[in-house]
């Protein structure tokens, strides 16, 4: 029988802890009655315009001195398009080609109490969607956009971990993190702390990627490592069988502990990113960056050295 | 009444002549009478513009009046006003009462003037006949078988037959000079980030700013000093003081180095429009300024990236009109799917789709980098054009449309022919600049706009120029027949 090596990267979405949503001035208070925390600008309504949160900025560059990233001197908000009623505007403000933060790493402890390293590939800054309420109204669904527009920071990890337990300690870390930096309450019952896995196998000692599944909103660690091991159990299995691994998108159902697939990569939405012009590039000088390397407290693997 | 100026109007209010409510009732009347054959109008407010009026006569007779307290103007129907329907000329929004005010809106209502109604225009401002509009198209006031030109077609015809002293627009490729030229007025589109976008509802973003159509420069200087100004509420707008635009329409123009572009006088110039234009610039001369021949090499580009850019952005602009929100929604969806493209099938008109298509083309995997990213790099190619010729000159003159008012029907169903109608005005959008229309004559009997161009921020010298000119030349303050 084959040994099979399993490759994992991780997105991980962790909301900024800021009163303000990330470019209007509606709170972010969780668990308001539904749409009492939108205002016009989040409802998208004809001729509103975004504003950038400053707070957001500073944020994110804490976390990338923090994560020995690059802090970029100017990233650039782009629109990111698809269709979905909990998404106002028909876009979600993002950032694609010019992230704020990239090429930075994490050293996570395994288990055998030796360290590794985890690269993060970037971070950036976006703008979360609404919610869908598909119970209590009749066969119809609800919208609730108390949510639209609060600010997030997707943490794109390399392709580093290889064992479920691996992807666990880095998000776990990455949790932590944003808390002891006071950027992200990391609360995951309530989702502001969520990520996606992408997950692949490879036989052992071979060099290229196998293709890869990604599952999408897991907010738990138990539930990470559950839906991990699932998966590189269900593509064992598939490729054993003699079949091939799909490019597809898979929901972790948490009930069954299994992923089942959500939609392919043919169904998959061409986003038209292009760079939004109703906002302007982020532009930051060293002495912005110097004066948040400053703000920053001391680190805890820098306390253990 | 209607033949007056706004800043005669202004001394009359002052003096005590008339009362804003009276002029509010003389505006409404001539709409009354003149609009059934113009259809200038898609919305009249009459009882909160007497409301409006009435506040102005306390503030007049309180002393505490500005230039444009108790004047009545129109706004175009794409700025959002609290309380009022909002349609950018479309099926979709034919419900929309907007919750808010734009920031024109709550500007020139803080200076004072009285909102009368909103106009018509091309739908979601695509287009430039006026014959896009969900409302039907607006008819010339010089001649009711020609087009107004567009987008702001129901705007610059309201003005041009005197039903208002003055009007806003918004001008993405050349939606507010076009119209002013084909109607005879004074239109200015101010430099990209002068005025706020905040309310105007999208277009193309990157290209969009609004500004005023009134019967002359002296009065346009007045409605934008109102106008412009930095909005923390739009990310694009410039954080720069407002000029007194008022105060600087008096220098002489001697030593004015204009600049003659020759790819404006070119192929596809009506003759009688280039007389027009070389008649006005000859009066300009006669003031003291030198005129060189100068070139804009990038010129012939400039239709094609403004239809990938403008199309590209569209599309996305438009993504909000789902029928889940607001706006036009389709009876009894089967499904998500079925309520978006039946909501967004019967809510836009043909051009609207055409643009969101393009757009939508244009921006797809694959495609990005051949059209968007091409797009944007002739933009900067078209701006070092500018920026080089104004080294040597301080205005670029030119036509404002290569002819006079079409036919009513005549270009409806050539998109490219309706396009090539804005070839002179859609490079000022691409780079940013500050741009006016006044009138400069005619060609068989009807208006011929002059077309001037400015530096970043020079509006300034733009009014200053066309007012000089208007003082020597009396295009301006002809009316249309049946409209005296």
């Amino acid at each position: 029988m084959m040994a099979w090596e399993t490759v994992i990267g991780l997105e991980i979405h962790s909301q900024l802890a800021t009163k303000s949503k990330i470019f209007s001035g509606a709170s972010t208070t969780y668990g308001a009655e539904p749409n009492t925390q939108a205002c016009a600008v989040d409802l998208g309504l004809p001729g509103v315009l975004p504003v950038l949160n400053e707070e957001v900025v500073r944020m994110a560059a804490m976390f990338g001195l923090a994560t020995h990233s690059t802090v970029a001197p100017r990233s650039v908000f782009a629109r990111k398009n698809y269709f979905y009623p909990d998404l106002p505007k028909g876009y979600q403000i993002s950032q694609f080609e010019l992230p704020i933060v990239h090429d930075g790493y994490l050293d996570i402890e395994l288990e055998d109490g030796s360290s590794k390293r985890i690269g993060i590939t970037r971070a950036h800054l976006e703008e979360d969607a609404g919610k869908s309420l598909h119970e209590n109204f009749m066969g119809k669904t609800g919208i609730d956009l108390n949510r639209a527009g609060t600010p997030l920071l997707e943490i794109v990890s390399e392709p580093d971990m290889r064992s479920a337990k691996e992807a666990v300690a880095y998000m776990k870390k990455i949790h932590s993190l944003v808390r002891y930096l006071g950027i992200s309450d990391g609360n995951m019952q309530e989702g502001s702390f969520r990520c996606d896995a992408n997950v692949s196998i490879r036989p052992l000692g071979q060099d290229e990627f196998g293709t890869r599944a990604e599952i999408k909103n897991i907010n738990s660690f138990r539930f990470v490592e559950q839906a991990i091991n699932y998966e590189v159990e269900r593509q064992i299995m598939v490729l054993e069988g003699g079949g091939e691994v799909v490019q597809e998108t898979r929901l972790f159902d948490a009930d069954r502990h299994e992923t089942r697939s959500m939609r392919s990569k043919e169904e998959a939405n061409d986003y038209r990113y292009f760079p939004d012009p109703d906002l302007l590039p982020v532009e930051l000088d060293e002495a912005y960056i110097a004066a948040v390397r400053e703000s920053l407290p001391e680190m805890p693997d820098a306390k253990n050295d | 009444m209607h033949q007056k100026s706004l800043v005669e109007l202004a001394a009359d209010l002052r003096s005590g002549a008339c009362s804003s409510e009276e002029l509010t009732r003389a505006c409404l009347q001539r709409i009354a009478e003149h609009d059934g054959r113009l259809n200038s109008f898609i919305t009249v407010t009459e009882s909160q513009a007497l409301a409006a009026a009435q506040a102005a006569d306390a503030a007049l007779r309180s002393g505490k009046a500005g230039p444009l307290t108790g004047i009545p103007f129109a706004h175009k129907d794409i700025f959002c006003t609290n309380g009022v329907k909002t349609s950018c000329g479309s099926r979709m929004l034919d419900n929309f009462i907007a919750p808010y005010d734009a920031t024109v809106t709550e500007k020139l209502h803080e200076a004072g003037a009285v909102m009368i109604g909103k106009t018509n225009m091309d739908e979601f401002a695509m287009g430039s006949s006026n014959e896009t509009s969900f409302y039907g198209p607006v008819k010339n006031p010089w001649n009711d078988t020609t087009v107004p030109g567009g987008s702001s077609g129901g705007s610059a015809a309201a003005v041009a037959a005197g039903l208002v002293p003055a009007s806003t627009g918004t001008d993405t490729g050349g939606s507010i000079r076009q119209p002013a030229a084909l109607c005879g007025i004074t239109g200015l589109k101010p430099t990209y980030g002068r005025v706020s976008r905040y309310g105007m509802i999208a277009f193309a973003s990157s290209l969009d700013q609004a500004g005023p159509f009134t019967r002359s420069a002296e009065d346009a200087a007045i409605m934008l000093g109102a106008m412009a100004g930095f909005d923390p509420r739009d990310s694009t707008s410039v954080d720069r003081p407002v000029d007194d635009y008022r105060a600087q329409l008096n220098e002489p123009l001697q030593g004015l180095r204009i600049g003659l572009p020759g790819e404006y006088f070119g192929e596809g110039l009506e003759a009688g429009v280039g007389d027009a234009v070389s008649a006005a610039i000859e009066e300009f001369r006669k003031l003291g300024a030198t005129v060189t021949d100068i070139t804009l090499p990038n010129t012939h580009l400039s239709v094609p990236a403004y239809y990938v850019v403008a199309p590209a952005e569209c599309s996305s602009n438009l993504s909000r009109f789902d029928g889940v929100r607001f706006g036009h929604r389709a009876e009894n969806p089967q499904d998500l799917t079925d309520l978006y493209t039946r909501s967004r099938g019967e809510g836009f008109g043909d051009e609207v789709k055409r643009r969101i298509l393009v757009g939508t083309y244009a921006l797809s995997a694959g495609y990005y980098d051949a059209y968007y990213l091409k797009a944007q790099q002739v933009r900067h190619l078209i701006r070092d054009d500018f920026m080089q010729a104004f080294r040597q000159v301080d205005i670029i003159m030119g036509p404002t449309a290569p002819s006079v008012a079409f036919k009513l029907g005549e270009k409806a169903d050539d998109p490219v022919g309706m396009y090539l109608s804005d070839i002179y005005t859609i490079a000022v959008n691409l780079a940013g600049l500050p741009a006016m229309s006044v009138p400069a004559g005619f060609s068989n009997a009807m208006p011929v706009g002059l077309h001037l161009v400015g530096n970043y921020f020079e509006e300034s010298r733009l009014l200053n120029a066309g007012h000089q000119y208007q003082q020597v030349t009396d295009w301006h303050t002809r009316t249309p027949q049946g409209f005296e």
